[in-house]
């Protein structure tokens, strides 16, 4: 595993907010990210996690630095190609609202691949399907996203996170927002699909039990990668 | 379905009460544009056709002896009694000149005519009227008075007379009845009265008396003439133009109905540029309003669009569901609003009526009109989509998610 590329490589990433005030979140981050790892990112509130992953995951634009993602330099794509990367290698779990409230769960999970497709397929249909199975929801296909519980709903964007076979799925406090017993129930999910499916995670995590369970965690203090392993 | 068919339709079905009110305006204002086309247009062609019952498209007639600057009034001689001081003339060789005219593009007919000033007398009654002499097919080629004969039949041979329902009623004729045609200079004929007719024109109903040509000719002095010629054109907006071309030709002095009606084509054209105007307003006020409840929608719907957008959604995707948005709202809008337009017109017309059971105000549905009411409304919905959309498209995602 250790001669496999990473899924991931992020080199000096510096984050600044503000225009007048200008505000350093991240102080120059170096990350890699290996395939089949479950990384367990940790930190105090404000200190960047959601900063790193949103640039992790395309969706910002570091300042300086920059992310490699499955060999390909994000650096200097325009918005056209940075959405067809992203579609291409990632998947997103977010804490909450991450679902679509007007559309099913079938729906929802199809989202990622008719969104870049342009037009639905039977085998989307039944992908989609297959894993809402997976993820214990086969009796709520075609239920309202609003009509499921937290943890029903966080199934359903675990699904949707996968449901078009991204390398790395970034997930930022996915268990955040439920019980001790559905928060396990999403990460026993997400470890599985991990040892299945051989992808790489990085879920960003308050719990000390969850971050326990991941093969490896990075502190994040003061915009700066703290500790490893 | 195309993904952002599918999203857009789905957001349409989702926000109820967003999409009612935006198709409630649409809808309102296609039918505020149709309901006013309709009216006016129909108004107007009323009046026009009105005016047209009785006049001839063009009007030839000879040159004056006496050269002085035309004066659009002395036409309207042609439906109003006034004294002549000039004595009537003939158009020279007024066959071939009808021969001629009849040849040129665009006319469809051309009838000769004898008229003048006369009095009408029965018993005690004696009242001024307008003669007109006229070939009866060809008249009625020109001005077609057979669907306005309220008694008798359209018959103007040997001494049969037609006239109007007004001036029977001032002399107190009836069909059959005779009555005494005398002129200024003294000349006299008999005729018999076989046909009323109703022009809905009281001027017309209380002047005209249509003869034979030759009991004109006879009254008048002017045996084997003609003092006008008078035509129909196939297209009335052409009349203008037809008419400069046919006094280039003959070298006759040819009027228009719209040189005649010169007021009432001013009157038109304003009503058209209010009618311009109301519309403008609508489009305007129907565009604000599309606008800004889609631009309500997108920053309500932000959390949602930095999701597409995390999920892979591309920024022109973005764009194009809520540029559909708009364009359906548009189409839906203007099917709603054509029905409804159409119902508002009709009650409308069956409103009021005139005696004859025509309607006071009739009004023009034709299909161009929901055509260009449905063009106009989904351009319009595409038009206020386009901020709202730009700005859906231009959403950070990352912001989009963190505060949305
Ligand atoms: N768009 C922004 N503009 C200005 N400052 C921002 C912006 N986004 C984040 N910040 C600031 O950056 C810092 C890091 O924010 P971030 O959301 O990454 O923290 P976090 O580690 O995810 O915290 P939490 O655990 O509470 O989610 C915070 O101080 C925050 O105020
Ligand atoms: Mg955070």
């Amino acid at each position: 595993m250790a001669d496999a590329p990473p899924v991931c490589r992020v080199e000096g990433v510096v984050k600044d907010y503000g225009d007048g005030v200008v505000t350093r979140v991240l102080h120059g981050i170096d990350l890699e990210l290996r395939a089949g790892e479950l990384v367990a990112l940790i930190g105090p509130s404000g200190s960047g996690k959601s900063t790193l992953l949103n640039i992790i995951g395309l969706l910002d634009r570091p300042t300086a630095g920059r992310v490699v993602l499955g060999g390909r330099d994000a650096t200097g794509l325009d918005d056209a190609g940075l959405t067809a990367l992203r579609g291409r290698t990632l998947g997103f779990i977010f804490q909450f609202h991450h679902l679509l409230p007007a559309f099913t769960a079938t729906e929802n999970v199809m989202l990622p691949a008719y969104a870049e497709q342009g037009f639905p397929t039977a085998a989307m249909r039944q992908r989609a399907r297959a894993l809402l199975e997976a993820v214990g929801l086969g009796h709520k296909l075609d239920a309202r996203v609003t009509e499921l519980s937290g943890g029903q709903q966080q199934r359903v964007a675990v699904a949707r996170a996968l449901a078009h076979e991204p390398r790395l799925v970034l997930a930022d406090e996915p268990t955040g927002n439920l019980d001790t017993e559905a928060a396990h129930e999403v990460f026993a999910l997400m470890r599985r699909f991990n040892r299945e499916r051989h992808t790489t995670f990085l879920v960003v995590t308050h719990d000390g039990r969850i971050a326990e369970r991941c093969d490896r965690v990075l502190e994040i203090l003061d915009g700066r990668i703290r500790a490893g392993e | 379905m195309p993904f952002e068919w599918y999203v857009a339709l789905r957001y349409l079905r989702e926000g109820r009460a967003q999409t009612a009110l935006i198709l409630a305006a649409v809808s309102v204002g296609v039918s505020v544009i149709i309901f006013l086309s309709a009216l006016i247009d129909g108004l107007q062609a009323s009046l026009i056709k009105q005016t047209l019952g009785s006049q001839p498209h063009v009007t030839l007639v000879a040159h004056e002896i006496l050269a002085r600057p035309l004066a659009p009034k002395e036409i309207t001689a042609a439906t109003t009694v006034e004294r002549s001081p000039q004595p009537i003339r003939s158009i020279d060789r007024w066959q071939t000149v009808l021969d001629q005219v009849e040849r040129v593009p665009g006319v469809l007919a051309a009838s000769p005519a004898v008229q003048g000033p006369a009095f009408a007398t029965r018993g005690g009654a004696d009242e001024p009227v307008l003669v007109r002499g006229v070939d009866p097919e060809r008249f009625l080629a020109v001005i077609d008075l057979r669907p306005k004969i309220v008694a008798g039949r359209f018959r103007v041979a040997g001494d049969g007379a037609v006239v109007g329902r007004g001036l029977a009623e001032l002399l107190g004729v009836r069909l059959g009845d005779k009555i005494r045609l005398g002129t200024v200079d003294g000349r006299e004929a008999m005729v018999t009265v076989a046909g009323i007719f109703d022009l809905g024109n009281k001027e017309v109903n209380e002047r005209w008396a249509l003869v034979s040509l030759r009991q004109a000719q006879s009254l008048f002095e002017l045996p084997g003439g003609a003092s006008t010629i008078e035509l129909r054109v196939a297209e009335v907006f052409e009349a203008e133009r037809i008419a400069g071309e046919v006094a280039d030709l003959t070298g006759l002095e040819a009027d228009s109905w719209m040189k005649v009606n010169a007021q009432l084509l001013v009157g038109l054209r304003s009503q058209d540029s209010s009618k311009l105007m109301i519309q403008v307003f609508v489009v305007i006020a129907v565009m604000l309003g599309i606008a800004s409840v889609l631009i309500v929608s997108v920053v309500q719907k932000s959390r949602e669009i930095g999701i597409l957008r995390a999920v892979g959604t591309s920024s022109g995707r973005v764009l194009r569901i809520f540029l559909i948005e708009g364009g359906v709202v548009g189409v839906v809008g203007s099917l709603v609003g054509s029905a409804l337009g159409t119902v508002f017109s009709l009650f409308f017309e069956h409103l009021a009526s005139n005696p004859d059971g025509s309607p006071t105000f009739p009004v023009d549905l034709r299909p161009g009109l929901f055509l260009a009411a449905s063009a106009l409304a989904t351009g319009i919905g595409l038009l206020a989509a386009v901020v709202p959309a730009r700005r859906a498209a231009r959403l950070d995602p990352a912001t989009a998610i963190r505060h949305g």
